[in-house]
């Protein structure tokens, strides 16, 4: 078999932040899959009754998942903002070199002040709750 | 330089036309997600408490349920997809990445299918 070249190649590229973006993206989509257990815990939770539900409500308010849903806001608001540029480019448009560095910071402040509008609804409903 | 293998060259086949269905995949389960996950990220902050009464109710209305397992089931996919990509790029040694991608599959269909089964319970029980 002949030697063929292997995907991803990291070293050869020279630093950008475009690069960031897109590892970014990456990280941010593995990070949402872990969230996916955590919610599926939550609803069969919630089917298995109030007793089942308050035990796990107990484990879901340990420090490690609030890390974890710190993580989720971020993720979600930069995964779906960057997704979205993702369609954009499937579409052939905005690929040139000057259009994608023009994105990444449109992805950049978009996601960040999703983030922001996220976590105050998240505390928001915090306060609510509590 | 040919990309076609020895076996694809003697057999002279072409290809499968399977080789876009991952991306295709990707693509139609990242649009289904823009609407949902708003969706869901946007009635779990509204909802007035977290209390199993609320939550309950809220997951027997029937459009909740049906986006909530479309939810699930999407973004399960979606998941799977991505994860899949991640292990291709980064383990390179094929029987630990073989390994990986049986687990990581079979942890995604496990994934969806409690979640599928959870939300229908609490709808249906609430239905009768």
């Amino acid at each position: 078999m002949p030697q063929r070249p292997l995907s991803p190649h990291l070293s050869v590229y020279k630093f950008k932040y475009t690069l960031t973006t897109s590892i970014l993206n990456r990280a941010a989509g593995l990070v949402l899959s872990l969230g996916l257990p955590a919610l599926v815990y939550w609803l069969m939770a919630v089917a298995s009754g109030t007793s089942a539900y308050t035990r796990a409500s107990a484990l879901l308010s340990l420090g490690v998942f609030k890390l974890l849903y710190l993580g989720l806001v971020v993720a979600f608001s930069y995964h779906l903002v960057a997704g979205v540029r993702h369609l954009i480019w499937d579409t052939g448009r905005g690929l040139e070199r000057d259009q994608a560095r023009r994105s990444a910071w449109v992805v950049t402040g978009v996601s960040i002040v999703l983030m922001v509008l996220f976590g105050y609804c998240a505390l928001l409903a915090r306060a609510r709750i509590s | 330089m040919s990309l076609r293998s020895p076996l694809g060259r003697v057999l002279g086949t072409g290809s499968a036309k399977e080789g876009v269905q991952h991306w295709w995949a990707q693509r139609l389960t990242s649009i289904a997600l823009v609407p949902l996950s708003i969706w869901f990220a946007v009635s779990l902050l509204s909802l007035p408490s977290f209390d199993h009464a609320i939550v309950a109710a809220w997951m027997s209305q029937s459009w909740t349920a049906v986006l909530l397992v479309l939810f699930v089931l999407v973004g399960a996919w979606h998941s799977q997809l991505g994860v899949r990509v991640v292990v291709d790029d980064y383990v390179h040694a094929t029987g630990l990445r073989t390994l990986i991608l049986v687990v990581v599959t079979f942890a995604h269909a496990l994934v969806a299918a409690a979640g599928v089964f959870a939300i229908l319970k609490v709808a249906f029980a609430s239905a009768a």
